[in-house]
């Protein structure tokens, strides 16, 4: 088995996912390569080759310069399974070397078991093993579903990639994530909001809970979407990530993106009239009850104490 | 102008699910069915680009039984202006680059100037069709939008990155967008729209006149995840699980001392 990994580089800086990807081809077993747009001052660790595209020349983001160069590279090794992070990079890339290559892609893949792929389904309530009938995969990662045990310390050997190409998609720039407000990533008690607070009077109930524990409140993202709570507050993948002693989700049901920003968590307490819910998965303890009454009652209990 | 909005039906998240017969899928009776979330950002925008430029028309597609016609009549209640149905009873077992094909076939030959999907479905999860769809046509593609701006066929668009960082891109139209939660506030469709809906067009075209793409996945088996956790689930009644809860959270954390 052959496998192309393929790394991120973002904002002058390699991201440091590409250990997940090497940890999967690990799994799988078989020789692998890397590829990147990216730049020699800022390498991943990688005890390997890395094919290497510049990206002051290509952009950071220019998905059709990036697929042509990766096709490039492709045609060169003839990998067997192209591995990219299920992430906005990978899932924006991956379908379009997909496309070209003719080949099957599986999404956010969580585990490799004796040749099959298994993704996840409904929220990770289900799950889906997944077969290719195609000669080359695609495949890409749920963040943090592979591992490695020990990160590696060498530094790749580096070939260039170059082609000619533009693409017809200009990037403009970055744009930072809005700072202030509360710092959550400093609380050691926080208790946050889900779509299952029902309506944006409800925060308060959560808030009041926090402020009992004598701590801050957070939220998910319908609830930030929804502008009831502001973002700072949001907990997830594209909000903060927090390890509190203490981790109160009511009315969340556990999508993989808010469990990436609090499953480090001491302690987590969910609250959810679905007992099945997948928070279920990192809750040390599931109350299976209405946030509504719960919520203002344990308050009331905390206060009295 | 021209625009395409590509909705798909899913259960709602909360529902019970079963595994089907077959063991391929989830069991597809006695379940609530809604919009993909992320497709009603879609239609949403697609409305809100037609507001702004006034003289557009707005086609909505779902690929499904005849079941799924019940989420298109939502979406032409949001402002859609007809509804393009590819009948077919076995959706499940498409996968996306099939999917995406019908859709591509659909479009070809249409012009549209504008395709909105959305980034994900809930229940497959794959955020492939979209940008299959735009490969599949040559169109430019941007996926995971959270803000979108028109003006005179330039489109200038913030994905949003890992952290909350967005990217700002701009591109030309014709071109494929994928959204993102949050792109904006989804409308609710008020009751006199909702009986304008029932006039608009929902034609069904059979999906073997739009399939020329082969699978090149399938899928072996669905199952239930091992529960992880080993953690506590209690049950009862609110006052006694809050005296509960009050009595683990001091044996078990420092946080009540
Ligand atoms: C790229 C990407 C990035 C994302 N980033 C983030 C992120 O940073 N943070 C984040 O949170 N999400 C993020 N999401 C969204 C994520 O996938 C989920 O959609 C979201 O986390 C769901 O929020 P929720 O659990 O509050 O709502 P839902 O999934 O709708 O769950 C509501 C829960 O409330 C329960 N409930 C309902 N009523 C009650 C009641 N009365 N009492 C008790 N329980 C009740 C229900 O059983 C259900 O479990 C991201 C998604 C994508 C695609
Ligand atoms: N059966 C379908 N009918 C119409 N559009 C669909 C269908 N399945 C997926 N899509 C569109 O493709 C997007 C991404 O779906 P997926 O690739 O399955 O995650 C969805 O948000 C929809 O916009």
């Amino acid at each position: 088995m052959k496998l192309l990994l393929v790394a991120e580089y973002r904002d002058g800086k390699t991201l440091g996912n590409s250990n997940e990807l090497i940890a999967f081809a690990e799994k799988v077993g078989g020789e692998h390569a890397m590829f990147m747009v990216g730049s020699v001052s800022s390498l991943p660790q990688y005890d390997g080759k890395l094919f290497l595209a510049d990206a002051e020349k290509y952009g950071e983001y220019s998905p059709t310069v990036h697929k042509h160069l990766l096709l490039e590279v492709i045609g060169r090794e003839n990998p067997e399974i192209i591995v990219f992070c299920h992430s906005s990079y990978g899932w924006d890339l991956a379908p379009r070397i997909a496309w070209a290559l003719k080949a099957g892609q599986v999404s956010e893949v969580v585990d490799y078991v004796e040749g099959t792929l298994v993704v996840p389904m409904c929220n990770a309530k289900l799950r889906r093993e997944v077969e290719v009938n195609t000669d080359v995969t695609v495949v890409t990662l749920q963040a943090g579903a592979f591992g490695l045990a020990e990160l590696p310390t060498a530094s790749p050997s580096v070939e260039q990639v170059d082609i000619d190409g533009t693409g017809a998609i200009e990037f403009l720039g970055y744009e930072e994530a809005e700072a202030g407000g509360v710092d959550l990533t400093k609380a050691e008690i926080i208790v946050s909001a889900g779509r299952g607070i029902g309506k944006p009077e409800n925060v308060k109930m959560v808030a009041d809970l926090a402020k009992a524990l004598g701590g801050e409140y957070g939220a998910s993202r319908p609830v930030v979407d929804s502008e009831w709570v502001e973002h700072t507050r949001q907990v997830g993948t594209t909000g903060q990530t927090v390890a509190p002693k203490l981790y109160v989700a009511c009315g969340i049901s556990g999508a993989i993106q808010h469990l990436a920003g609090m499953k480090k968590s001491e302690f987590v307490v969910a609250i959810n009239t679905d007992k099945d819910a997948p928070i279920g998965d990192v809750a040390d303890v599931l109350v299976v009850a209405d946030l509504k009454q719960l919520v203002p009652m344990l308050t009331e209990k905390l206060n009295v104490r | 102008m021209n625009v395409l909005v590509c909705i798909k039906q899913v259960p709602d998240m909360e529902s019970k699910f079963r595994v089907d017969a077959a063991g391929t899928w989830y069991d597809t009776t006695e379940l609530a069915w809604r919009m993909n979330e992320y497709d009603e950002y879609a239609v949403e925008q697609a409305v809100r680009l037609k507001e702004q430029v006034k003289d557009a028309d707005i086609t909505v597609l779902s690929i499904g039984s005849d079941k799924v016609k019940e989420t298109m009549k939502k979406a032409l209640a949001m402002g859609c202006d007809r509804g393009a149905h590819i009948a077919d009873d076995n959706v499940s077992g498409k996968e996306p680059c099939e999917i995406a094909g019908v859709i591509a076939e659909y479009a070809k030959e249409k012009n549209f100037d504008v395709i909105f999907t959305g980034m994900q479905s809930q229940d497959r999860g794959s955020g492939q069709v979209g940008v299959l769809v735009a490969e599949m046509l040559t169109l430019p593609a941007v996926t995971t939008i959270v803000d979108f701006v028109y003006s005179d066929g330039r489109i200038e668009v913030k994905r949003e990155l890992e952290g909350g960082i967005k990217a700002k891109v701009a591109f030309t139209s014709p071109a494929v967008v994928t959204c993102q939660l949050g792109l904006n506030t989804p409308r609710y469709p008020t009751l006199p729209n909702i009986m304008k809906a029932k006039k608009k067009e929902l034609l069904s075209i059979p999906i073997k006149d739009l399939l020329k793409v082969d699978a090149r996945q399938h899928t072996d088996k669905v199952y239930f995840p091992e529960k992880k956790g080993g953690g506590l689930i209690i049950e009862g009644e609110p006052a006694e699980l809050a005296d509960k809860l009050i009595q683990i959270l001091k044996e078990k954390t420092g946080v009540l001392a």
